[in-house]
């Protein structure tokens, strides 16, 4: 079997149990909270028209905006809850996903059901206040069942909209089928993309059928086929769940943001971790402002970080120091405001660097960002989400003076192809990422030090503040990890050819770095 | 003089804002054991005059009694379950089996089932409904059998009083003919007090005892077949009543055209 294809199949009992869980439990809120609204809705025509129109808009949101807006929201009401009742809760992965994918499963449950109990024949409906039945003994015996088929094509509706969408939650920190997918799309194993595609199809399929036999079951009268739809539902459900319940939990969370050194990264500290004998599991694939908060709320008890990064984002400084002064002050700063301990550097920086192609920089004589500015006007510029909206992206344009024929943003793999295929000039590289080598970049030369230093740190959660274990673990790590074995660790798992996994990747940082049998 | 089953006193119910009048100033005594055919115009006040009888309608000032007691006295439910209401359009509920149409008002006040099944059964032979229908649903069913189990439905919890809303207006003439007398045949031996709405006038000459004309929310004649027949002052009235002794002179001369030709 290919190798990618069994690394997949490995983490698939742990990805699906928590899809199918998260799934599960959506549709189920989904449904508790539709059908009171329903009744209402179908009761009185002005609560009507503002519940339609509440579920609709909630489907043109964004889905991935959905899921990341519940984590900013979710923080500060736990931060609340934190001052009034003495304990917050975890505002990042499952709550968040929850609660979003739920609204998202509302529109067809609510719109399905409304429309049905306003269409039930009025024959029908006077007849059973004629038999004497009581508006609630109307509901349940008679328009419910009439309603049914119709609503029960909205549930199923829903439930392939939410496995669906579930794959979004991976972001925000919710381990899910769209694992395979974001982090496949990051160090691009297309393999992994694939199969989770396919994972989430199958289980929307099968959940699809099965919802279909309830539904055919109710329609044509048939108890044994409903009771046997859900059956399987339920022991569906169950068996996807059981396997990832029943590990025992892990003493440390790691995070990592979405790219391929990061997946690295995890993997190597969570080795240590597991060396040091202890266990840890992986939030992967999490925002990059996002990681932090869920560092600082204790949701994650260690990842790495860069300090250009915590400088501008979390610490909203505009101002640059000189690169020790700067990590000195941070050291502070993150323990004084966030409880944040600020472990040390791993030995490599992974700053923001203009780029271009070699050919095209010898062609134009280009060899630093005040030689660029001169050519800037012909030239399209690539970034990735969020380069252009960094400070130091409004300091680099004015103090070069760059102004671009064109900006475009990709998510950061396609970034590097599309200076690679000439569809821009110009990219905002990552200074650590072995592509550059790869696709024969050349780095554009920063004279005039705008560009903050990017040192790769490692940050503590504050409770894990003194926790000799982690510290023991991690400690080695500190300034083991030259610039040029990361480079090389992230081109062995970015490349097209000889891919390798980002564990294998961390295996061969640690066997570099004198780590590998050691405690 | 026994005391009536069924008292309307100035009943009045209007729509629109008292625009138009369903019913205006009504009053109406029934008494117990009579059979009652309600005609007029469409839009004249038949249908509300049946459903203020178990509250299907309420009205807006005036009293209704049934058995004595003012229907606002208990929940309207309680009072519809005791009872017999036939729909116009039949109103069988689609997803249950013929049988549990039948039993729906027994279920309800909570009958056990053993008691339920043989009342249905029961009275699937007095509507003179095949058993072997009993398990079907309504839409495999003929529009006359259909009306059987709402005649059969509005009897299952053994109600003192019928109210039939245009009970066999969609049906054809034959079939129409025989559960007409069906019904009137039940109406004897249940001993009911039963009120029907009719368009058709000779079907209330042959089956009522008694007959109220209605017209823009008031009872415009009210007395027996035979007294209504002979002659009214109202032209309307005689016109409408007159007309099946008419027909009935047509489709003689036709009779004797026939044999003289």
């Amino acid at each position: 079997m290919d190798e990618r294809v069994a690394g997949a199949l490995r983490l698939l009992p742990d990805y699906l149990g928590q899809h199918v869980l998260l799934s599960a439990s959506s549709l189920l809120l989904g449904l508790a909270v539709s059908a009171p609204l329903v009744v209402l809705a179908r009761n009185s025509a002005r609560v009507r028209w503002p519940v339609l129109t509440f579920v609709s808009v909630i489907q043109t949101v964004p889905s991935l905006a959905l899921l990341a807006l519940f984590y900013p929201l979710l923080l500060a009401l736990s931060s609340l809850s934190l001052k009034l009742f003495g304990h917050g809760f975890a505002a990042l992965g499952f709550l968040p996903s929850l609660l979003a994918l739920t609204l998202y499963s509302m529109l067809p449950i609510v719109r399905n059901g409304v429309t049905a109990l306003l269409n039930i024949d009025p024959a029908v409906m006077e007849a059973a206040r004629g038999v004497g039945m009581t508006p609630r003994q109307s509901l349940f015996r008679v328009e419910l069942p009439l309603a049914m088929p119709v609503i029960m094509a909205g549930i199923r509706t829903s439930a392939v909209w939410v496995i669906g969408t579930a794959t979004l939650s991976t972001p925000v920190g919710q381990t899910s089928l769209g694992n395979y997918i974001f982090s496949g799309l990051q160090i691009e194993n297309w393999v992994s993309v694939l199969f989770g595609c396919l994972s989430a199809v199958a289980l929307a399929v099968i959940a699809d059928q099965l919802l279909a036999l309830v539904e055919n079951g109710v329609a044509t009268r048939r108890p044994l086929r409903v009771w046997l739809g859900l059956a399987l539902l339920v022991v569906g459900v169950a068996a996807a769940i059981v396997p990832t319940t029943h590990g025992a939990k892990s003493a440390y969370v790691v995070g990592a943001k979405s790219f391929s050194e990061q997946y690295i990264l995890a993997d190597l500290m969570a080795d240590r971790i597991v060396r040091a004998g202890s266990s840890a599991t992986q939030r992967i694939g999490l925002g990059s402002v996002i990681a932090f908060k869920a560092l600082s709320n204790n949701e994650i008890d260690a990842y790495v970080d860069y300090s250009g990064t915590v400088w501008a984002n979390v610490l909203n400084r505009k101002d640059s120091l000189p690169r020790a002064q700067m990590l000195d002050e941070m050291t502070r700063l993150l323990k004084e405001k966030y409880g944040v301990t600020l472990l040390g550097s791993l030995g490599f920086e992974n700053a923001y660097a203009l780029a271009m192609r070699g050919d095209q920089a010898r062609s134009l004589n280009v060899r630093s960002i005040a030689d660029l500015a001169g050519h800037a006007g012909e030239l399209r510029l690539g970034t990735d989400f969020e380069f252009l909206a960094r400070p130091e992206w409004a300091a680099l344009r004015d103090r070069y003076g760059l102004a671009f024929r064109e900006e475009r943003q990709y998510q950061s793999t396609f970034m590097y192809r599309a200076v690679a295929s000439r569809e821009v000039d110009v990219i905002s590289a990552f200074s650590s990422d072995g592509r550059i080598a790869a696709y024969d970049l050349v780095v554009l030369e920063d004279a005039k030090q705008v560009i903050l230093p990017y040192d790769a740190i490692v940050l503590l959660a504050p409770r894990r503040a003194g926790d000799a274990t982690l510290r023991r673990a991690l400690m080695p790590l500190i300034g083991a990890v030259p610039i040029e074995q990361m480079r090389e660790a992230n081109q062995m798992v970015d490349r097209d050819e000889n891919k390798v996994s980002p564990a294998q990747a961390a295996q061969w940082l640690a066997e570099k770095a004198g780590l590998a049998g050691l405690n | 003089m026994s005391q009536p089953i069924i008292a309307i006193e100035r009943a009045s119910k209007s729509y629109r804002n008292g625009q138009q009048f369903a019913l205006h100033d009504l009053s109406l005594e029934i008494e117990p054991g009579t059979f009652v055919a309600v005609v007029g115009a469409s839009g004249s006040g038949k249908t509300t005059l049946l459903k203020v009888m178990n509250r299907l309608a309420e009205v807006d000032s005036g009293t209704v009694r049934v058995s004595g007691q003012p229907v606002n006295d208990r929940p309207g439910h309680e009072l519809r379950r005791s009872v017999g209401y036939v729909f116009q359009g039949i109103g069988l509920f689609p997803h249950l089996s013929v049988a549990e149409n039948i039993g729906i008002t027994p279920r309800l006040l909570g009958w056990d089932s053993a008691k339920i099944d043989a009342r249905v059964e029961e009275l699937a032979d007095l509507v003179a409904l095949p058993r072997n229908v009993l398990r079907r649903l309504p839409a495999e069913l003929s529009g006359g059998q259909q009306q059987r189990v709402g005649v059969a439905r509005a009897l299952a919890a053994k109600p003192a009083i019928l109210l039939m809303d245009e009970p066999f207006g969609a049906l054809d003439p034959i079939t129409r003919d025989a559960l007409g007398s069906e019904v009137r045949r039940l109406h004897e031996s249940l001993g009911l007090t039963t009120v029907m709405i009719t368009h058709d006038v000779l079907e209330a000459v042959l089956l009522a005892d008694r007959i109220v004309v209605m017209r823009a929310g008031r009872i415009v004649a009210d007395g027996s077949p035979q007294s209504l027949v002979s002659g009214h002052p109202d032209a309307d009235v005689r016109a409408m009543m007159e007309m099946p002794r008419r027909q009935a002179e047509r489709v003689r001369a036709v009779l004797e055209r026939n044999s003289h030709g």
